[in-house]
């Protein structure tokens, strides 16, 4: 069971990279509290997930990086070459030179049209590969332009032509207090956009994962590098393998496979079907236990608020507003994207 | 015949190119940048991919690493990935103020580029600002895009209608890195006359300038930007500087226009600088996508505390010899004699921290064409006040963070900006933070969350703030940071401006100069102080909003 890793934008790439790093480094760490045949079953299954065949021993990992401008491509498949220890396919990076301007219509409506063969071809490449493949994972931001608009691009896409296949978006949610002053606009429009066409939204929010650095960690000057990094551990222990219905050995499980799902935990569904939980005998990294939670609750209601509300305010004045009609984003669109999110929030909150 | 002044340039002949201006530093530089040529030649022929050192080794210190000088690196060629190229900016240098702070920056260019690029490799980062030429080769051919730095040519367009500057440029240090083929001169002068500038030579070398802006296209991989340097209180630089800008609209609708324009301050010497700056606001408003307006008494005033820091013998403030803040040779004695090129390196200045994080690597990429996506909110409201820190230099390297919170907050007080203004008791619309050098979000945040109490931002962009990180700081600096501010503190500037235009106008001085001009005509005075006031009457509306209270409005209804 395989999954094809998209990585978008600088964002996507960034963190794709520490994913794929930390999901390496986890299936071959030393410390393994289980039994040899249990680490071989668990490396085996890690590996054939994430990584293809190998060229002179480094695996390659399953993914293909787009982004609108060079410098982060560069860097992500310079870095991974330098460590020697996995790499990052030769022909797996689609980039051009002018970036999309933290702009989601020029993302979405320029970018993605004009490039859409070759990226889904290098995607169809990449699937192909895989003997079984499970779905894709889609890394983007919602602030930016390429990840967001770029990125509800092409899940749509991905949407017609694998519709049998999984579709989960790691979206990340910006901080609050600005990176991107029109963040909100693009984080309405890509997750309008992202409803219709994802099976799976999972949601991490720079806040939080800033949090996490500062409080837990302890960090004193957190970078983007160490919020990767956290990002990068707590999504390889989502993905870690677990065990299948078949029992031990048998790391078949389809790792995206509880998502399919997407309707809500209501109160007329039995407990015990609310709860998935997957076991691993095999430690994750470097740690002895560790438990990875991933919910579907009302958590998410809240900062889904507050985007709506500021971006509202904003769309009132019509500021930037002519950034996105240049490109054929018009006040309609707007509007179908405040009223479809609008349902999303009120249904949580009608839970 | 109004007097010929030098604008706000200033009267010394001297003012850039005399004997004193370190040629050494140069050749020192021109021997980094580009090698023997036939040694350059066989080495580039070796190189499978392009931008590599030649072997499949990784280089001595890792990607990434914090304030990483190495700039862009190059692929081991055993990757075998073909590198996508970056875009590529042109700087069109008008007028005698224009062509000499357009100098400035190219020096500067050149020497941050020699400081981060240690092989002497042409990469992605220079390719933004220069060509690498192969000067043994006649015509057009002689363009190498990989490789080995043969010889630098600077992606310049260089336009005066005095003959002056431009041979002064030609003569000094930098004449090698122009074209001489980019080059549009006069030998009468605009006469500080807007509609001189903008009508006769703008009639007279309208196809000269299409051809020499269409070369300088095609010489591009990827045109980005047009990066206009001007001045608005002249004739050359207001008039032909801004007839230039809608030239580059028609002819180039994709490409960015941002104009660096200097204003003149209010003691300005040349008598009609009001209406030839009121003429230029028009064209400004209509044909650039961003304006950086600055004005001379700010950066006079800078200049002014630099020195009274230096001479104080203040502690921690020794300037460094390398900084490329204050002049060109870094030696504090030659400030005093030119004040201009000090003054002129911080508007350079400005501009390479614009680009910085379009050409160099970091964690958070700003790309030009986000400046006007997150800074403009309205077409029209796009003129952005530029404050830089540090302008001089800390004594020590390893800074704790208080000093680092230091120059966040000098970002913010009216000593540190290129423009006479108050933007912190006025309304923000926007603002950007552009930081470069060894400085995490954590920083970043933790001072936006410090300051921002103290702003006021617009009801509907509370949160305003664009933020971008940079690895590779400035030379001679650990850090630097620059801010961008769209706020109502410009509309000031615009009042007074129009108050002086007033002045002349309501008693027709000197007005028959303008309108000797053929198709200059009175309504063309009238149309531009109403496009003026125009804008003024929006920064008012804004005003209003600024004590209202914050409320969010009601929202989509929605039946369930």
């Amino acid at each position: 069971m395989s999954i094809v890793t998209l990585q978008l934008g600088q964002c996507g790439n960034q963190i794709g990279f520490e994913v794929f790093d930390a999901l390496f480094s986890d299936s071959h760490c030393p410390q393994r509290l289980c039994s040899k045949r249990e680490n071989e079953a668990y490396q085996a299954s890690c590996k054939e997930r994430f990584f293809s065949e190998e060229e002179n021993g480094v695996p390659i990992a399953r993914a293909v990086l787009v982004d609108m401008e060079p410098k982060v491509i560069n860097q992500t498949l310079l870095k991974a070459a330098q460590s020697g220890r996995w790499k990052y396919g030769q022909h797996s990076g689609f980039c051009q030179k002018q970036g999309s301007g933290n702009n989601w219509a020029y993302g979405y409506s320029v970018h993605g049209p004009r490039h859409e063969e070759p990226i889904l071809n290098l995607i169809q490449k990449e699937a192909e590969k895989c003997d079984s493949l499970s779905g894709f994972f889609i890394i983007m931001s919602m602030a930016g332009g390429t990840g967001s608009g770029l990125g509800a691009f092409v899940t749509q896409n991905l949407q017609d032509q694998y519709s049998s296949s999984l579709k989960m978006n790691q979206i990340i949610w910006p901080y609050g207090t600005g990176e991107v002053i029109v963040q909100n606009y693009n984080s309405i429009l890509t997750l309008s956009h992202l409803y219709r066409s994802s099976d799976a939204l999972l949601v991490h929010e720079n806040d939080a994962v800033h949090k996490i650095c500062a409080k837990l960690m302890n960090i004193k000057h957190i970078s983007f590098s160490d919020i990767n990094q956290v990002l990068a551990h707590q999504l390889g222990s989502v993905f870690q393998p677990t065990y299948s219905a078949e029992g031990s050995f048998h790391y078949r499980r389809n790792p995206l496979g509880g998502f399919k799902d997407p309707a809500l935990y209501t109160s007329w569904l039995a407990p015990d079907n609310a709860f998935n939980v997957w076991k691993t005998q095999r430690a994750f990294s470097k740690y002895e236990k560790s438990a990875a939670l991933v919910s579907n609750s009302q958590f998410l209601v809240k900062p889904l608020d507050v985007i709506v509300g500021k971006a509202w305010n904003m769309f009132a004045s019509k500021a930037y507003i002519h950034q996105y009609t240049k490109f054929g984003i018009e006040e309609e669109d707007f509007l179908d994207s405040f009223t479809l999110l609008e349902q999303v929030v009120a249904s949580y909150r009608n839970l | 015949m109004l007097t010929k002044q030098r604008g706000p340039g200033g009267p010394a002949p001297s003012r850039y190119g005399n004997e004193e201006t370190p040629v050494h530093v140069h050749g020192f530089l021109t021997e980094k940048l580009s090698l023997n040529l036939d040694k350059s030649v066989t080495t580039s022929a070796t190189c499978g991919s392009s931008v590599t050192y030649g072997t499949s080794a990784p280089s001595e210190s890792a990607v990434g690493e914090p304030g990483g000088c190495e700039g862009r690196r190059g692929l081991p060629r055993s990757l075998g990935w073909p590198p996508c190229s970056m875009t590529q900016s042109v700087v069109v240098q008008v007028g005698q103020c224009g062509n000499q702070i357009g100098c400035c920056f190219w020096d500067l260019a050149l020497r941050e580029h020699a400081a981060v690029n240690q092989k002497g490799i042409y990469d992605e980062a220079i390719s933004s600002f220069f060509r690498n030429v192969d000067t043994r080769v006649v015509g057009d051919g002689g363009s190498i895009s990989k490789g080995k730095i043969c010889s630098l040519k600077a992606r310049a367009v260089l336009i005066d209608m005095e003959e002056g500057v431009v041979n002064e440029i030609l003569q000094g240090p930098l004449r090698d890195v122009f074209d001489t083929k980019q080059l549009i001169t006069d030998i009468s002068g605009s006469g500080n006359n807007w509609a001189v500038g903008h009508r006769v030579f703008g009639n007279l070398y309208q196809e000269q300038i299409l051809e020499k802006l269409r070369k300088s296209a095609e010489h591009c991989d990827c045109l980005q930007c047009f990066f206009i340097i001007h001045s608005m209180g002249g004739g050359t630089g207001s008039g032909l500087g801004t007839f230039l800008l809608k030239v580059l609209e028609d002819e180039f609708p994709e490409v960015y226009r941002l104009v660096t324009s200097v204003y003149p301050s209010g003691e300005d010497d040349v008598i009609t600088s009001p209406y030839n700056s009121i003429l230029a606001m028009k064209e400004l408003n209509e044909h650039a996508d961003c304006v950086l307006p600055i004005d001379n008494q700010s950066l006079f005033d800078i200049i002014s505390k630099i020195d009274l820091m230096v001479n104080s013998g203040k502690l921690g403030t020794t300037i460094k010899p390398k900084s490329l803040v204050t002049s060109s040779a870094g030696a504090s004695k030659k400030r005093q004699e030119k004040p201009f090129d000090a003054m002129n390196n911080i508007v350079a200045n400005l501009l390479l921290n614009l680009t910085s994080s379009a050409r160099f690597e970091g964690s958070l990429n700003m790309d030009l064409n986000e400046i006007s996506m997150n800074l403009v909110p309205f077409p029209q409201l796009h003129y952005l006040v530029s404050s830089l820190t540090p302008l001089y230099t800390l004594a020590d390297v390893n800074i704790p963070p208080r000093r680092l919170d230091q120059m966040f907050s000098d970002a913010f007080s009216k000593h540190h900006q290129l423009i006479q203004a108050d933007p912190k008791h006025n309304l923000y619309l926007a603002c950007a933070l552009m930081v470069r050098g060894n400085v995490q979000i954590s920083d970043l945040r933790r001072n936006i969350e410090r300051l921002k109490p103290s702003l006021q931002f617009v009801s509907w962009n509370q949160e305003g703030w664009k933020t971008s990180l940079c690895s590779v700081p400035p030379v001679g600096h650990s850090y630097s940071l620059l801010a961008l501010a769209n706020n109502t503190c410009v509309k000031p500037t615009f009042v007074e401006l129009r108050e002086r235009f007033m002045r002349l106008y309501k008693k027709k001085a000197h007005l028959h100069h303008y309108l000797q001009i053929e198709g200059m005509e009175e309504s063309c005075f009238t149309e531009a102080v109403s496009s003026l006031s125009a804008l003024i009457q929006e920064y008012n509306q804004l005003d209003a909003t600024k004590s209202m209270p914050v409320e969010d409005l009601p929202r989509l209804s929605i039946a369930v």
